[in-house]
């Protein structure tokens, strides 16, 4: 493991668009620590934004983990390219040939996309936890480590997504077409949510409730819900307007983790089939 | 003997096309063999069969008697197939680096093979930044990182100019001067006739021959002689038991033989008759014309 592990960063580490990506990735992530001084006047509140109480331990772990999810397509252009310029600069035939495994190459894949995932979630850690203690009303050990469940939360749909880019990488073989590929699947989930919502309001069915779990991409996203109606200054302006109590459950569903773990091992196992099975 | 490899009744099939039909045949250890044959005639289908990239559709082959897995049976040899395929962005040693970790090797023999190589002034430049020539030279260093048992080489020459050409057989040569077994894949005749020993001749996925580069024909050449009697010469040869045929050309006979001979013998043998020879010389049937003929007769 050490060894493909290390054959895998070595090419990582020697890819131009990886450190790029890499790079916009962690300048992202330190520019969103800086909108904790943005100053905002929403529904008679003024202040900056961490007045309001949203770097609140335990609720940055939400936000934070939230936030910063959308910005896996960085690291997913880099796993994606990694494995398709594997297909177009021939380096995966060289590789066999130098006496690489396709079990092993599929395997030293899976551990980039592992650690990368790990990475990220270290780096989501350390971001949230700065902030808190920067800006959080609470620094008492109890809270600040509390639900913190969204960070496993954050490591399992990246994990599952990674897998997805390496799966597509595998099977197209172009970078481009790959992250297209990627690109049209995501519509395809929007397409599908849209027919069963509509079938959902035409015959009085249910049916979007039980393919949202089960869809790749739609599952994994929700993982983590969105956070913001959390906040008791948007909740309150919730409940006036609909002049009821405003409850949802926000923690962190087991099907869906289930679901996302389902999709990695699938997405990992096809692409060693497709693998094998080709000439290269 | 030791065995390489030995591969029995590969084939594969490309949507009906039979791309390498049932071929069989066995590499052993310190012989330099050449594939022959035109292009499309099964020789990289057959080499990427044996080197894990391409799924056989039938048959089966075996890496150092079937000792080791036929991974672990790569880490011991070096190849290079039809174009030397690298890490762009890479410079050549970070590029072996890498080799070097996938063959699970250390890595102190980098810069012994890219002076082998003629490469170790441009060691740190990119792999995009170098030629044809320095790619193909490049691939070669990567092939011998780990002293290989036996060296694949698949059309080393293809596209290069005749320095570079030259280059590559320079370094082959040497390779092969070392007692390295190599296996050389080509359609050129030439190149294969300078180095190698052996031959295995394909065409149409087929083994047309497979053995030593002398025993392919069973042909012992042609003897060249002139004389200014050559009425005499005539009549002389036309009685000797090795000539299959003799010929009267512009510069004198043509005899070709069906057995070995000795010149010295002939030349004594005819000044006995009071013939004396102006000019002998034996020539041994070129690889392309014994190769040209193999492919007719079959």
């Amino acid at each position: 493991m050490k060894r493909l592990l290390d054959i895998e960063f070595h090419k990582f580490k020697y890819s131009k668009s990886s450190k790029i990506l890499t790079i916009i990735y962690l300048v992202i992530v330190i520019l969103l620590m800086f909108t904790g001084l943005i100053q905002v006047d929403i529904n008679g509140f003024k202040g900056s934004l961490s007045d309001l109480g949203i770097f609140n331990f335990p609720y940055i772990w939400h936000l934070s983990t939230y936030m910063v999810s959308f910005l896996k397509i960085f690291i997913a252009i880099v796993i994606v390219s990694l494995t398709a310029n594997e297909y177009s600069n021939r380096t995966l035939k060289q590789n066999l040939i130098d006496g690489l495994s396709k079990k092993e190459l599929i395997l030293s894949k899976l551990y980039l996309a592992i650690t990368l995932a790990l990475l990220t979630t270290m780096i989501v850690f350390i971001a949230s936890l700065t902030l808190g203690l920067f800006y959080s009303d609470y620094l008492e050990i109890g809270i600040v480590f509390s639900k913190m469940e969204y960070l496993p939360a954050f490591f399992i749909s990246h994990l599952m997504f990674f897998c997805f880019c390496l799966f597509a990488g595998v099977l197209v073989k172009r970078s481009a077409f790959a992250l297209g590929l990627i690109g049209v699947w995501w519509i395809l989930e929007l397409v599908i949510r849209g027919l069963s919502s509509f079938i959902d309001f035409k015959y009085e069915l249910d049916t979007w409730n039980v393919i949202q779990h089960i869809l790749p991409l739609e599952s994994a996203s929700l993982l983590i819900k969105e956070p913001f109606t959390k906040i008791s200054i948007v909740q309150g302006g919730i409940e006036q307007l609909t002049q009821g109590q405003y409850i949802k459950d926000y923690g962190v569903s087991l099907i869906n983790v289930a679901t996302s773990m389902v999709w990695s091992f699938l997405f990992i196992f096809w692409s060693y089939k497709i693998l094998k099975s080709r000439d290269l | 003997m030791k065995t390489i490899l030995e591969i029995k009744n590969l084939s594969k099939n490309y949507s009906g096309l039979k791309a390498v039909d049932n071929v069989s045949f066995k590499i052993e250890k310190g012989h330099v063999y050449g594939i022959l044959g035109p292009n499309g005639s099964g020789k990289s289908t057959t080499l990427g069969m044996v080197l894990n990239v391409v799924n056989p559709t039938s048959g089966s082959y075996e890496w150092f008697e079937g000792t080791t897995t036929n991974h672990d049976a790569l880490k011991r040899i070096g190849a290079i197939i039809e174009r030397p395929n690298f890490y762009p962005s890479m410079t050549a040693v970070q590029n072996l680096e890498l080799v070097c970790k996938i063959k699970n090797i250390p890595k102190d023999k980098i810069e012994e093979k890219l002076t082998v190589v003629d490469l170790l002034s441009r060691r740190h430049s990119p792999f995009s930044t170098y030629s044809l020539g320095m790619k193909q030279r490049l691939a070669i260093a990567s092939a011998l990182l780990n002293d290989p048992e036996i060296l694949i080489l698949d059309e080393p020459t293809n596209g290069l100019d005749p320095q570079g050409i030259r280059k590559i057989r320079d370094i082959i040569q040497e390779i092969a001067k070392s007692g390295t077994t190599i296996l050389l894949a080509s359609h050129l005749l030439d190149e294969v006739e300078k180095v190698c020993t052996h031959v295995i001749v394909l065409r149409q996925g087929k083994t047309l021959y497979c053995g030593a580069v002398d025993e392919m024909n069973h042909n012992h050449g042609v003897v060249h002689l002139d004389s200014v009697n050559r009425d005499g010469l005539f009549d002389f040869l036309k009685g000797q038991p090795y000539a299959v045929s003799v010929k009267e050309e512009m510069e004198g006979f043509k005899v070709v033989l069906n057995q070995p001979v000795d010149l010295g013998a002939i030349n004594a043998a005819a000044f006995e008759k009071n013939i004396s020879l102006n000019k002998l010389f034996l020539k041994k049937q070129s690889l392309e014309d014994q190769f040209i003929q193999l492919t007719n007769h079959n």
